[in-house]
């Protein structure tokens, strides 16, 4: 692989560009599911191509190909080329990129099990036991498990003369009751909705959530839904369970903090943000408990977002991004960080493969634990509490966003009295933040993954983590999904 | 995969290397693409990239079992370890009773979904293209961003009962949007032959939205008149088609669970699935092979036809429709060539008949609230406006909606001529602009 970017990277070098990366990436990914006690989708993929990015006359020209002869890799290098030559035709100012040191590292994720090396008729085993035990209620009419693996090795090298080669392995793993009856569909998920919890970590996650052991419950939980109150609509203190609150940070901070969403890169698609530069170091963007990083280091935690450099060669940091409520950093790459007076990148450029250009992704982005115990965060006299997330939407410059939810209680003096289906909850996302009131400790932090985050055209598909431990937020507007 | 020719050869060295392991049966897709897409953004050309692509996806059946393996890498090495792969997968899979032999050979609908022109547009080409429309709008003192993206894609399935299905289709896609201080308006469109694409139309439609929302009015939740244009229409009701699948009724996920046969929208609502509309794009085939049929999904309101793969249509007693996705899969079949009956409404005259109500261009961030109710929740985005005593007077912050499809399909007061549209919450789809009475506004945001 250092040799076949090396040799692309030489291609370009060679015409006079002002700087060129090279990513050689080769993918093995494996997908196995089950659905009402059959196998459903059994798969294996393998994936090996090149990305060429040059800046040349200001502009930027990218260009990638899995055809890896030589004749293939110097059309990539001559197409790049031309592609940037041909962005002089609306150009307004050369790019610039902030400096960056030259590195040569290699790096592994850390994994106890290799995924691959677990039979598929292992996986199904499980997920078979999963689905046997949904299904043991009679009530459930489709039960859904399934179990994804990755490992996605890269060669990154560029002109400064950057060589890093790293390997990242991912494992994800979940399941899904369903309940139709009446003029109702209900569903309930295991440990989060859309395909369960994603970690960078080997098989070991699978073996960590113990799938078959929770199956009862949420099958339980899925029925019971049924018979269970409407969620009212009104204003209410609510508490939201870590994986939800992951979502949330998702939504109403990792995507507004991203430089080139409000530099208008993102304008015709994945929208701008409310975040516009003069807020910087001015807005109370939460109350004075919230804390939030954005923290790529393994250090962390095994996080989607978790890696040792960045698409573009700058190693992984952490930085702060509200500091006790206050606004206080946005995720940058080379190209933008001067914008906001940056000497350099703090490292937020990822790319969801080898055909694909580097952009701005959250990494992990997380809430940092807070010091009440979870007994304090249920301490209301009168609230809600909503757990694993059903739909989520938020507007395109990131300030109105309404989630719902697959289950939720009523809690009175911090205890459960009743639980409510169909529950959602809305707001302004500054107003929100601003009203948490209690955040739990460390014991109740989970990194979640967030396997399938959309941006870009042609659009990319990220892995991203959020951290977060179970917190309450004072008044908020609960109940505006089935309103009207 | 440049020909039919090309994908034969590959795929005889797949059977090969299958009966070497003593494997029969065995099916292979085959697809390859040639993608460039050049974005712009703050009226300059931003990322400008391309792309080319391989794919070869084998699945073999043996004894019941299935699954699949694939690699985008096509030397004779590569080609074997895929096979071997699928193999070893397939056996240590779970036997499905109900896995069907594979397709038999089909006749399919000839479509003309390639153009050279369009597959070879050069870099330059595109960037003038894009430089001419922003130009447009920085004329209008506006910014502009969006994309302009040309290419061509291939896709062979072959298999070892004599299915050989093949298909190429270019693409070209623009949208852009203006963006002025406190507005902005969007426009899109895409077809497989570039040249009935007008980027310059496009812009000036943006920057037409984006001056007449200047000053947005903020206006109260509730329920209002609107009009919908097509890219809003088909983001909105392209959330339902995934339902009308003889699987997700099955399981129990449909919202027409019990509803087909039944009257459940206006009787100004048809919709058909139809691979060979002119307008339309795709292969005539699904993803065994099975030729696409032509569905009346929705006549006069009624719920009518829904989509069958192979193995739900064995299950039912019914036949393929030829809207299966490749095996194995969980979730059976979809339409996926939407066409909705239109009416002789054009918007302008939508807006002059209408005494007060919302213009709406274009929806965002839609997601299902609701699964049998069909409720779903967005945004408005890009240009929404007033309309009072059959005018446009003004913009107005965008709302947040929470809305039933079968509610709002129960509601359409007028219909307008369809056309191709382009969103980008849903597949592209031949759609009308709609006047929907009582559309439920349930928030508002602060721009």
């Amino acid at each position: 692989m250092k040799e076949l970017a090396l040799r692309a990277l030489d291609l370009v070098a060679r015409r006079g560009v002002t700087y060129a990366d090279v990513r050689v990436i080769e993918t093995r990914e494996r997908d196995v599911s089950t659905k009402n006690g059959k196998a459903g989708h059994v798969s294996s993929s393998e994936s090996m191509g090149l990305g060429i990015r040059v800046l040349a006359h200001g502009c930027w020209g990218f260009a990638a190909t899995d055809d890896l002869t030589g004749a293939g890799v110097e059309a990539a290098a001559a197409l790049a080329l031309e592609i940037a030559r041909s962005g002089t035709a609306a150009k307004k100012r050369d790019i610039e990129l902030a400096p960056e040191e030259r590195y040569e590292a290699t790096w592994v994720s850390p994994i106890r099990i290799d995924p691959f090396s677990i039979p598929v008729d292992r996986n199904l085993a499980v997920l078979l036991a999963v689905d046997a035990e949904l299904r043991r209620n009679p009530r459930i009419n489709m039960a859904e498990a399934s179990m994804h693996f990755e490992r996605k090795r890269q060669l990154f090298a560029s002109t400064p003369g950057s060589v890093i080669d790293q390997t990242r392995y991912l494992s994800g793993a979940g399941f899904s009751a369903l309940c139709y009856q009446g003029d109702e569909i209900q569903k309930r998920s295991y440990p989060n909705s859309f395909g369960g919890q994603y970690q960078l970590k080997g098989y070991e996650l699978v073996e960590e959530l113990d799938l078959p052991a929770h199956a009862p419950r949420i099958a339980e939980e899925t029925v019971a839904l049924h018979s269970a109150d409407q969620c009212p609509e009104g204003r209410f203190d609510l508490i939201l369970d870590s994986s939800q609150l992951g979502l949330q940070i998702h939504e109403s901070i990792g995507h507004p903090i991203e430089l080139d969403r409000v530099l208008g890169s993102e304008a015709n698609y994945a929208g701008m943000s409310f975040l516009t530069l003069d807020q910087l170091h001015h807005l109370r963007y939460g109350s004075e408990i919230v804390n939030v990083v954005c923290d790529a280091r393994p250090e962390h935690g095994p996080g989607l977002g978790t890696f040792a450099f960045d698409d573009e060669g700058v190693p992984a940091q952490r930085n702060d991004i509200i500091r006790a409520g206050q606004f206080v950093g946005y995720m940058t790459s080379r190209e933008t960080a001067p914008a906001v007076g940056a000497a350099r990148s703090n490292g937020c450029m990822r790319a969801d493969g080898w055909s694909r250009l580097p952009l701005i992704r959250m990494t992990n982005v997380s809430l940092l634990p807070g010091r009440q115990t979870l007994d304090e965060v249920f301490d209301v006299e009168h609230g809600i509490y909503m757990e694993t997330n059903k739909s989520w939407s938020i507007d395109d410059k990131r300030y109105n966003f309404q989630f719902g939810c697959e289950i939720a209680w009523e809690i009175r003096r911090g205890k459960r009295v009743r639980m409510l289906k169909n529950p959602s909850y809305s707001g302004i996302s500054t107003e929100f933040w601003n009203s948490c009131a209690a955040i739990s400790g460390p014991e109740h932090w989970t990194l979640w993954g967030v396997p399938n985050c959309g941006k870009g055209q042609p659009e990319q598909v990220m892995g991203t983590g959020h951290g977060a431990s179970p917190s309450r937020f004072r008044d908020i507007r609960v109940g505006t999904a089935y309103a009207g | 995969m440049r020909d039919k020719a090309a994908a034969e050869r590959v795929f005889e060295q797949v059977q090969a290397a299958a009966r070497a392991l003593g494997v029969s049966e065995v099916e292979a897709m085959m697809a390859s693409g040639n993608q460039a897409l050049t974005r712009f953004a703050g009226n300059a050309i931003s990322q400008n990239v391309a792309e080319q692509s391989t794919l070869l996806s084998v699945r073999p059946a043996i004894d019941g079992r299935t699954a699949r393996a694939s690699t985008n890498r096509l030397d004779a090495d590569s080609i074997r370890d895929v096979v071997e792969q699928a193999v070893a997968l397939t056996r240590l899979s779970e036997p499905d009773p109900e896995l069907l032999p594979l397709a038999s050979p089909a006749e399919y609908a000839a479509v003309r979904r390639h153009f050279e022109a369009t597959a070879r547009t050069t870099p330059e080409e595109r960037a003038l293209a894009v430089s001419e429309a922003i130009r447009v709008v920085e004329d209008a003192g506006q910014t502009a961003a969006g994309i302009y993206s040309t290419g061509d894609s291939t896709f062979a399935l072959l298999n070892s009962r004599g299915v050989r299905a093949w298909y190429e289709e270019s693409l070209a896609r623009f949208s852009i949007t203006a963006m002025a201080g406190d507005s902005s308006g969007w426009a899109k469109a895409s077809a497989c032959y570039h040249g009935d694409l007008d980027p310059p139309s496009l812009a000036h439609s943006a920057a037409r939205k984006a001056t007449q929302s200047t000053a947005p009015r903020e206006l109260p939740a509730g329920r209002y008149t609107v009009i919908l244009e097509p890219a809003a229409v088909l983001d909105l009701v392209g959330q339902m088609f995934g339902d009308f699948s003889a699987t997700a009724i099955r399981d129990g996920r449909s919202f027409l669970n019990d509803r087909t046969g039944r009257k459940i929208f206006g009787d100004n609502i048809t919709i058909w699935d139809d691979a060979v509309h002119p307008l339309q794009a795709g292969a005539p085939f699904d993803g065994e092979g099975v030729p696409r049929q032509g569905l009346t999904l929705v006549e006069k309101g009624v719920v009518r036809d829904i989509a069958y793969c192979r193995q739900a249509a064995a299950q039912a007693g019914a036949a393929a429709t030829g809207h299966g996705f490749p095996l194995p899969n969980e979730y059976g079949e979809a339409p996926a060539n939407i066409v909705i009956a239109g009416g002789d409404v054009p918007v302008a005259k939508m807006i002059a008949g209408t005494e007060r109500g919302i213009l709406v261009t274009r929806l965002w961030y839609i997601r299902e609230v609701d699964p049998y109710e069909k409720i779903f929740t967005g945004m408005t985005r890009d240009g929404t406006f007033l309309v009072e005593g059959g005018r446009v007077i003004a913009g107005v912050r965008n709302f947040r909606f929470n809305q039933s499809l079968i509610e709002m399909l129960s509601s359409v007061e007028a219909l307008s001529p369809p056309e191709r549209a382009s969103g980008e919450e849903s597949f592209d789809m031949v759609a009308p602009a709609m006047k929907v009475s009582n559309f439920n506004f349930t928030e508002v945001t602060r721009f």
